[in-house]
């Protein structure tokens, strides 16, 4: 396994180039509380044309800001020390003017958002045309006319159309398309792309890494891409530079960091990183074959061999199955009902689903495909609209308020972003003993006792109790969260992507005490994922939704490994695995398969503009609804 | 330097992941390490200088009016009252302070006498004393109602929405100042309690505006359907969970309108609406006496005075509670600050290296 991934035309030749950004020493500090505190210490790196040059780390390592810090964006607190070379030319210490004709002309940047990045009240061609007059001298004719290349560069359908659209027009991922067109509108020589994808879908992000791939030999730009997502890093880099509390701590080639990884910490980044395919091979004994390949009956792949740091052990159903279901779902329609003139949005299109007792079913699914939908309505904050919902026995549809209440004692959920879903002016002590009090179980001191037992649980110091959910981190926030579900010792638990707003290797300490406390409790257990690798490590079972269809499901092995399904295999196919080598074979049996399932009618981008359509439909329907909830037949209906 | 990390989370356990989690994010922590939300508003409030300022006139001023001619059941100092009379000292009233014989003197009547020789200090105290009680009575009720109506509007949206919003946009067709003056006369206006309980009727509107706009955001936020899903009730949601999220723009708010009050209640005291003799307010100083204005200028300038100064205060509170509460506001650090740091930065570096 040698570089053979970066035989790529423009990579060998590469090395020959003079860099195109020579970094030395590069410091980042900013002013807090009357002291200097260091965001990036003694960065020092090259950037070829044609190169990729990943940038590594967790949120606070400084990998955002010591590339930030080049062209000038840091916030007013902060400052740069050290030498940026940009084809021989200092950077920092540039005054305000000569950094803005560097900016946009020779560094551009594409960032994380596309939609806040877009200016939504100007169309995309207007605001690539604004770039261009800026930087150089075109009439707005040619200017148009250049912004229509850019776009079909970046394989945006019918760009002459595009041209004269706003961004909320596009879907998530042609905005990003559209995004890229923008920073390349100069031909840059320098590409800064920070976290370019992570807001995306996975199988919208396997195509932004192509689009990707293809452009940086065409345009032979450097880049720098910012990523927490050793998977996409191993898609795109040729060389990698891992970064940590602003030190970088080990660089080099991708191979050499992917599979001889010098420092401690890069072996943990990498082992903390959920690897789709290792928990079900190694269960199955089936050990190396890949999951795509495997159900399209051709080659043998060999997974990573590398084992991984601390195997987690896999949940199983308890010892004793017992009968009945914790959750049982029959021709489940669930609908945002509509106002005036806008129809009602059906969100869920009919589904059959159970969850036995103490069983975890994953559920997975693209953004807009109603996953979110269910757990939300098992836990009785959006009514039935058809069909029946049963949870522990009690049947959702058309329940009364009063009786909703004695169905939370036995259900609890735990949100997605526990920055929003705790509330902050509230001591975390008092946010998990909530629904205790609430319902009447303990109070005084006796509550006390118990929401410091739940604090043991989640391995946090009692001493927490008393702290709000700013002074905490990401992960101990969601261990909060953790604790206020579990506070009632729930039959089922809802789990609505918990760890998708978390660093991974805080994912992979928030997952094993996950796994640790279903074992220790026993409940039932939807989780709510879009990575399928997450979902893989925890459930026995795996459900597969799109566009408000249940699609699959089955038994973990057999949709990870022989998915039935078209979309269940491009969803699998589209998962960056952090292994350059074994991403460089996924990547081309996704294109195989992606052209193997070409739809004949409609075109591909016809495609992706009705699902942008449906996914924003979805988002003006929960908007709507998450009001009106209250209103229809009374206030505190639900 | 070394910030002291969060607990560690793992006590006992050893797990070099921990340190992971526990860097993260570092440098906000470190902005917020062991403070509440109330702490670090306060420091920051602290910090604004012009607030600052103003918070110690403002409370310089209550002093000032309180001690000097004595309020209510608290004596007063200054040996006349407002109602007094007593003989003229100088040759039309004119003020008794400033430098006579090289020095500087307070004199019978600092602030001056009228025609027929009331105190002018005492006046303008006793002014100060019902403005003041206005601009709060009125900041304190109609924030009350403001909050109320907007929470439920905001809370429970639909017709209670539709209903209330409606009501609120009829009171604000109609020009305060006219309502104003239509309650200030019905309600009696000697009295600057049953003036400003008129007032506060119809100076809520804005409040509840605010508020409302403040639970519309509040509500879609996940914590409001954790709380539900622990069992939690509307009211319970409403008071304990949304209300603590909405504090600072309330406070802010209500800053801003107690301003506004003392201007309402000096205009229509001006008018002829508001306080009207023989009980004294700023705003009915300056009208009772603006024909005195060519002859005795005292008599209208330090009410006008006081009347700007309390404004002023309060709106530069105002502004400072609003910086304090905005946490994406960041301070740009100043030069001297900087140099500051740096220094301490090269010293601590020279006692290192005197070290090693």
């Amino acid at each position: 396994m040698t570089t053979d991934y970066a035989t790529s035309p423009g990579a060998p030749a590469a090395d020959a180039k003079a860099p195109i950004l020579e970094v030395r020493d590069l410091r980042v500090e900013f002013f807090v509380d009357g002291e200097w505190f260091p965001a990036a210490e003694d960065v020092s790196y090259d950037v070829r044309p044609g190169e990729v040059l990943a940038i590594v780390g967790e949120s606070g390592s400084g990998k955002t800001q010591s590339s930030m810090s080049l062209i000038g964006l840091l916030p007013p607190n902060g400052r740069s020390e050290g030498s940026a070379k940009l084809a021989g030319r200092e950077l920092l210490g540039l005054n305000h003017k000569q950094l803005s004709k560097v900016r946009g002309k020779d560094v551009s940047v594409i960032f994380q958002e596309p939609m806040t990045a877009l200016n939504p009240v100007y169309t995309v061609g207007f605001q690539i045309v604004e770039t261009l007059r800026v930087h150089f001298d075109m009439t707005p004719k040619q200017a148009r006319a250049r912004a229509v290349e850019l776009l079909r560069m970046v394989d945006l359908p019918n760009p002459e159309e595009s041209v004269d659209k706003y961004p909320h027009q596009l879907s998530g991922g042609q905005r990003q398309r559209a995004m890229i067109a923008q920073a390349l509108a100069c031909e840059p020589k320098l590409l800064i792309a920070d976290e370019p994808t992570t807001a995306l879908d996975v199988t919208v992000q396997a195509e932004i890494l192509k689009l990707m791939r293809d452009l940086r030999h065409r345009v032979d730009a450097g880049i720098i891409l910012i990523t927490h997502d050793m998977g996409v890093v191993a898609d795109l880099s040729d060389r990698v530079m891992v970064m940590k509390n602003g030190r970088v701590v080990e660089s080099g080639s991708a191979d050499e960091v992917f599979n001889r990884p010098q420092h401690e910490y890069t072996r943990q980044l990498l082992d903390a990183v959920p690897h789709l395919g290792s928990e079900t091979f190694a269960a199955s004994g089936l050990n190396g074959e890949h999951p795509v390949a495997a159900a399209e009956g051709t080659a043998t792949l060999h997974v990573s061999e590398r084992p991984l740091g601390q195997p987690l052990p896999r949940p199983g159903l308890l010892d004793d199955p017992r009968t009945g279901s914790a959750l049982e779902a029959k021709g489940l329609v669930i609908e945002y009902p509509g106002r005036g003139r806008v129809p009602a949005f059906r969100a869920i299109n009919g589904i059959d689903l159970t969850i036995g007792k103490g069983e975890v079913v994953g559920l997975v699914g693209e953004s807009g495909s109603g996953k979110t939908t269910v757990g939300r309505a098992a836990v009785g904050l959006l009514p039935v609209a058809g069909g029946s919902l049963t949870v522990n026995g009690v049947e959702l549809a058309g329940i009364k308020p009063k009786d909703l209440r004695a169905v939370r004692q036995d259900v609890s959920i735990v949100f997605q972003d526990p920055g929003s879903s705790l509330n902050p002016r509230l001591p975390i002590g008092e946010s998990i003993g909530e629904p205790l009090k609430l319902h009447k179980i303990a109070s005084g001191a006796d509550l006390d006792r118990r929401v410091e037992s739940l604090l043991d649980r989640v391995h946090l110091p009692r001493a927490m109790r008393n702290r709000y959910p700013h002074e905490l981190s990401g992960g101990q926030r969601q261990r909060v969260g953790i604790a206020r579900a579990l506070a009632l010792s729930p039959k089922l638990l809802i789990a609505d992507e918990p760890t998708s707003a978390l660093d991974v290797s805080v994912q992979a300490r928030v997952l094993e005490l996950f796994q640790e406390l279903q074992r220790e409790y026993g409940f039932a257990c939807l989780f709510i994922s879009h990575d399928l690798a997450v979902v893989e490590i925890l459930s026995n079972r795996i459900a597969v939704m799109s566009k408000g269809d249940l699609v699959e499901v089955g038994p973990r092995e057999q949709i990870l490994r022989a998915p039935q399904q078209d979309y269940t295999k491009r969803l699998l196919a589209a998962v960056p695995v952090p292994n350059p080598a074994e991403q460089k074979l996924r990547r081309e049996e996704r294109d195989r398969l992606l052209a193997a399932a070409a739809p004949a009618g409609t075109s591909a981008a016809e495609a992706a503009v009705a699902d942008g359509q449906r996914v924003e439909a979805f988002e003006d329907a929960e908007q709507e609804t998450l009001g009106r909830r209250y209103q229809g037949p009374g206030p505190g209906q639900v | 330097m070394s910030i002291t990390p969060p607990l560690e989370p793992n006590e006992g356990i050893t797990d070099p992941k921990s340190t992971v989690e526990n860097t993260e994010n570092a440098i906000e922590l470190k902005e917020v390490e062991g403070l509440s939300q109330g702490r670090i508003v306060l420091r920051r409030f602290l910090r604004h200088r012009g607030a600052m300022i103003s918070a110690v006139v403002l409370v310089a001023v209550v002093i000032l009016v309180t001690t000097s001619i004595g309020w209510g059941p608290i004596p007063g100092w200054w040996k006349y009252g407002y109602r007094e009379t007593s003989d003229i000292v100088n040759a039309g009233g004119a003020p008794t302070m400033g430098f006579q014989d090289g020095g500087f003197t307070f004199g019978e009547h600092p602030f001056g006498q009228d025609n027929i020789g009331h105190d002018g200090f005492a006046l303008v105290m006793r002014g100060t004393q019902q403005s003041l009680t206005v601009m709060f009575v009125i900041g304190l009720l109609s924030t009350t109602i403001g909050v109320l109506v907007g929470a439920l509007a905001g809370f429970f949206r639909g017709r209670l929405d539709d209903l209330l919003m409606r009501f609120t946009d009829m009171i604000i067709t109609i020009p305060v100042i006219m309502i104003g003056a239509i309650l200030g006369v019905l309600v009696g206006g000697a009295n600057p309690w049953s003036l400003a309980i008129a007032l506060s009727l119809v100076s809520w509107t804005n409040m509840a505006r605010l508020v409302r706009g403040q639970f519309l955001t509040l509500r879609e936020r996940e914590f409001v359907d954790a709380a539900r899903v622990a069992g939690a009730s509307n009211a319970r949601i409403m008071f304990k969970h949304i209300l603590p999220n909405a504090v600072g723009v309330i406070i802010v708010n209500a800053t801003l309108l107690m301003a506004s009050a003392i201007l309402l209640e000096t205009a229509l005291s001006y008018l002829g609406f508001g306080i009207s003799s023989p009980e004294v307010s700023l705003g009915q100083l300056i009208n009772e006496y603006q024909t005195a204005f060519a002859t005795r200028p005292w008599l209208f300038w330090w009410p006008g005075l006081f009347i700007v100064t309390i404004a002023l205060c309060v709106n530069f509170i105002g502004d400072g509670l609003r910086d304090a509460f905005d946490p994406r506001q960041r301070r740009i650090p100043t030069k001297r600050a900087l140099a500051k740091a740096d220094a301490r930065k090269a010293r601590s570096q020279a006692r290192a290296a005197a070290r090693a």
